[in-house]
């Protein structure tokens, strides 16, 4: 198990460093130059260039420069937001509470209806409930997000009026944020009404960002389920008097578990990416939107510094789904 | 044409029969494939069909509602927008632009993600290590997230917005490549014609390269579809096609103000987003499912 652990820990060095000499060389390609880029000035004197670009660290070798980023990176120093002046690690961590709440909601969301939807599409095969399931699953996967988010708006804000258009709570409330998860805050906050409110502006949001990863697990469920449901042990279980019920939800599902586990992990990069066009659209205070708030901006400090957090993030997860796989399923370890 | 009925059970039919024969099977991929034709010949005709100019305004009758709906009128089917531009004309343009978008970025990643499949799958040792590594590094990013990253390197725009996606899409034609590069390589024919004597180019395109292709159908087919949806999220988010080109995305990037007041200009171009992805990925999974050996009993 420990080679294993190491072998997979040493493929995902590679990958590190070509994503810092990524981040670090979009700042180089960018039309301009990276003193213009990093700085945020234009059109300045060539005194000033000399001495921001002598500040930036920008005169020296680019080697020397490669180094002193991936320096800076390993303390800690993502950079300052033209914008703000903040430190860009910083603004990401504030704002990256907001994103995990409701991606882990969407994909909540998306469990709970995606598992029990690929079960019985897979035990009722070939019936209208297996078509109607696989067909709404197919329409959720080719659903363009960002108008899906516009239609849900439509119909439950503006013409239903139950839930809020944008925000993570009612502005009315106004009580500290120690974790920067809104309903743990709200809850420990004690108000009156404050998580009602706080679930009421996540729904729609969840929704929205939920219905790929929902389309996603269900197919992959249906389809695992099939394959299990023909090996020889669930006839075996089925043999030995068990409940149909019983043979599904335990034997034949903790097996057709082990691929919806990957699947699951693939869709953290499906969820930054719903999450880029989700927080745009309902004002979620999370990175995404401050990612695409930074490219209109031309904020490169925090454009560089997002796309280098989103893919540590994304290669992390995967790294942490296939050391799970590891556990679960002792053939993988062995062969690999 | 009317050439008699093969003789004897040797006969095999032609692998386009067959193909069809397994495909038709299947009545979303038949679906799918009649609406991508459709799309193609909107496309192809849209100077034609299309009822107005994409871009002409038409400001007294700005906001009119779709014919069917009070205050509708014939002249404008679908309705129109802020600027009184025609909806349904705007949406057939637009399907042009989409199939292009998709057509173009995928031929370009389709033939880049071959050769580099092929190098990796041929040559092996660290070409292959850098080239699988560098994919590994691509794929680590979200799609629209990379996409995204591209285009603050190229600047907004449409074209910019096709190399984008195509860059996204490449890892995954690579990686199919070289897999299949590897399986065939293994196989008795390919040793017999290395053996006869064929050069590395000749094994590479003319022996390995045509028993690689079915996956690779799949693939581009599945990647019209994931183009099409990543160009409109890029037009949406103001990234991709610039106003006033009637792209599907840039459609909807100011639709949030009329949420309130006019529910056709957000409905139609979503809808147009989502059955040309559909009729794409109905095709293509009908494609895998009648190109795929194991399913065919």
């Amino acid at each position: 198990m420990l080679a294993y652990v190491a072998k997979r820990v040493g493929m995902v060095i590679p990958t590190f460093i070509g994503i810092t000499l990524l981040a670090f060389s979009l700042i180089h390609m960018i039309p301009g130059n990276a003193v213009e880029a990093l700085s945020g000035e234009r059109g300045m004197s060539p005194e000033r260039y000399q001495q921001l670009s002598h500040q930036l660290g920008l005169d020296r070798p680019l080697r020397t420069q490669y180094f002193d980023y991936v320096g800076h990176l390993l303390h800690g120093d993502f950079g300052r937001s033209i914008n703000t002046h903040d430190g860009v690690l910083q603004e990401f961590l504030t704002l990256f509470p907001a994103t995990v709440e409701l991606a882990l909601c969407a994909l909540a969301l998306a469990l709970l209806l995606g598992l029990p939807a690929g079960m019985l599409a897979a035990v009722k095969r070939n019936s209208v409930l297996d078509y109607s399931v696989m067909g709404v699953s197919l329409t959720g996967y080719s659903m363009p997000i960002f108008w899906w988010a516009l239609l849900l708006i439509q119909l439950f804000s503006v013409t239903l009026g139950w839930t809020p258009v944008s925000g993570r709570i009612d502005i009315a409330f106004d009580f500290p944020a120690p974790t920067g998860f809104m309903l743990i805050d709200a809850w420990m906050s004690g108000e009156d009404g404050a998580v009602a409110s706080a679930l009421w502006h996540l729904i729609l949001p969840a929704i929205a960002l939920g219905t790929i990863p929902l389309a996603v697990i269900a197919r992959m469920t249906r389809s695992a389920m099939l394959e299990v449901l023909r090996e020889d042990y669930v006839r075996t279980a089925r043999a030995k008097g068990l409940s149909w019920f019983s043979v599904v939800c335990v034997h034949a599902l903790r097996n057709a578990l082990i691929p919806v586990i990957t699947v699951i992990g693939l869709q953290v990069g499906t969820l930054l990416t719903g999450a880029i066009l989700t927080e745009t659209i309902f004002s979620w205070p999370g990175i995404g939107k401050w990612l695409v708030e930074a490219i209109h901006r031309r904020d490169y400090p925090v454009v560089q510094g997002g796309i280098l957090m989103s893919a540590t993030i994304v290669i992390v997860v995967n790294l942490a789904v296939d050391l799970l796989y590891g556990v679960v399923n002792p053939r993988i370890r062995h062969n690999s | 044409m009317n050439r008699p009925a093969a003789p004897g059970p040797q006969a095999a039919p032609s692998p386009l029969v067959e193909l069809w024969h397994y495909f038709s099977r299947n009545r979303g991929a038949v679906f799918g494939l009649f609406t991508v034709l459709l799309l193609f010949f909107l496309a192809l005709f849209a100077d034609w069909i299309a009822p107005h100019s994409a871009i002409e305004q038409y400001r007294q009758s700005a906001l009119a509602p779709p014919a069917w709906q009070d205050g509708g009128s014939r002249q404008f089917l679908l309705g129109t927008d802020a600027v009184g531009r025609d909806i349904l004309s705007r949406l057939i343009h637009g399907a042009r632009l989409s199939l292009f978008i998709g057509l173009v970025s995928v031929s370009l990643s389709l033939s880049l993600g071959i050769v580099l499949g092929l190098l990796a799958g041929f040559l092996r040792g660290w070409v292959e290590f850098a080239i699988m590594r560098l994919m590994d590094i691509m794929l680590a990013l979200p799609s629209l997230l990379l996409a995204i990253a591209v285009v603050a390197i190229l600047g907004p725009g449409l074209i910019n917005a096709m190399y984008a996606i195509a860059v996204v899409m490449l890892p995954h034609y690579v990686r199919l490549m070289r897999a299949s590069v590897i399986t065939e390589l293994s196989k008795d024919y390919v040793a017999a014609s290395r053996i006869a004597g064929a050069g590395t180019l000749r094994l590479m395109f003319d022996t390995v390269l045509p028993n690689c292709t079915a996956p690779l159908i799949v693939q581009a087919t599945l990647g019209f579809s994931s183009a099409i949806l990543d160009a409109a999220a890029l037009g949406f988010l103001g990234l991709g096609a610039q106003p006033p080109t009637p792209e599907w995305g840039s459609m909807l990037a100011s639709a949030l103000e009329f949420i309130m007041s006019a529910w056709w200009v957000v409905t139609f171009p979503g809808l147009a987003i989502l059955i040309s992805v559909l009729a794409f990925n109905l095709m293509g999974d009908g494609l895998r499912d009648a190109l795929d050996p194991k399913l065919k009993s």
